[in-house]
């Protein structure tokens, strides 16, 4: 084969490990962020539902954020997974239903993830101080 | 009844391309007649330009797959009894690829991307090589015992809705075919084909529907096979040999 082929099947096979490795991990991505979710969900409808029937006030609920670095690390968490698992899920959609694929779909999701993540982070900080 | 007092089954048959419509024949019902018998009667006795295909008439080639009442079926083992509970039989060719004509699909695009899949045994012997022990027991080969018998008749392409909404998905015979190879200890092609079913139309694209599995005639589960590979391609790109 001549160097110039060479280089093709070179680039070729550079090019399908890429496309390969990055649905792999847009896979796992999706999958492990779905898990984190299950488990945020849960406990954020548990802490809700138990707010409600003990008649916490909104101030009472703010000042356990403000007392430790657990509730709004779990918060940040929860945001940073809807954050990822948001946009992966849009892609797939967007593809199937409107046939919209490619870097330009996928640069726009990508800013989805930080808006999301950008809005979720703001509201932790706003409520943990 | 006809004329005579037989029994007779009125059944509508889709005719010509992808702009073609269906058009209604009298079949005369028979104990135990399959789809394949009544689509045979209109060609043999009512309209010699029928199209359509068929070899064994045993369920072993997957030739004469044909979408029976909206759903995609293997005529030639499909009992009319079991089908036509409104005592109507509309057949048309199968979803999912084109119309060459009447009942008669390209078959071209399912078997390109087995093809794709690299659906095809990389062997990793030579002829001087003694022959390879395969445990039947071992996990490996029983994975490959639950999808080697895939006849390749398309029904479970012509039944998968990601295939209709994402044309380049690989679908679900040839996604079973790369992960029948991928058990096999023989097999050399590897990271090769992992590589091959990983993509925005591969494995990661499937919805878990089912319907593959639902449909298929051989009983197989094309579902569990993707599964199977999902797990395989992402373990292998956590450990970077992707």
């Amino acid at each position: 084969m001549s160097d110039t082929g060479t280089w093709a099947a070179d680039s070729a096979h550079r090019n399908r490990s890429r496309t390969a490795r990055a649905a792999a991990w847009r896979f796992v991505l999706q999958r492990a962020s779905a898990a984190v979710l299950a488990l945020c969900v849960v406990v954020h409808l548990a802490t809700m539902i138990y707010a409600v029937r003990h008649g916490l006030s909104s101030e009472a609920i703010v000042a356990r954020m403000q007392a430790g670095a657990a509730w709004p690390t779990f918060y940040a968490v929860f945001a940073a997974a809807a954050a990822i698992h948001a946009p992966l899920g849009m892609r797939t959609v967007v593809d199937e239903w409107l046939g919209l694929r490619g870097s330009a779909v996928d640069a726009a999701l990508g800013l989805f993830a930080l808006l999301l993540l950008g809005g979720g982070l703001y509201a932790v900080h706003a409520l943990a101080g | 009844m006809n004329e005579r007092g037989d029994s007779t089954l009125p059944v509508r048959i889709w005719r010509g391309n992808a702009n073609g419509r269906f058009e209604r024949y009298d079949v005369p019902r028979h104990p135990s007649q399959t789809v394949l018998d009544v689509v045979s009667h209109v060609q043999q006795h009512v309209d010699p330009t029928l199209a359509y295909r068929f070899a064994c008439r045993v369920g072993m080639c997957g030739s004469c797959a044909m979408t029976v009442n909206g759903k995609a079926r293997w005529t030639c083992r499909t009992h009319v009894d079991t089908v036509a509970t409104d005592a109507m039989l509309e057949v048309a060719p199968l979803n999912n690829l084109p119309i060459v004509r009447d009942l008669v699909v390209d078959m071209a695009p399912f078997f390109d991307k087995w093809a794709a899949a690299k659906g095809a045994f990389t062997p990793t012997a030579t002829r001087h090589d003694d022959f390879a022990q395969v445990e039947p027991a071992s996990p490996k080969r029983q994975a490959i015992d639950a999808t080697i018998e895939c006849i390749g008749c398309a029904v479970c392409y012509a039944s998968c809705d990601v295939v209709g909404w994402k044309p380049a998905y690989l679908g679900p015979a040839a996604l079973n075919r790369a992960w029948t190879l991928v058990n096999d200890v023989r097999d050399g092609a590897g990271a090769v084909r992992l590589r091959a079913v990983s993509d925005d139309a591969g494995c990661q694209a499937c919805h878990t529907h089912q319907s593959c599995t639902e449909r298929c005639p051989k009983h197989l589960s094309p579902t569990a096979a993707i599964a199977g590979l999902k797990r395989r391609v992402a373990a292998a790109a956590i450990k970077g040999q992707l």
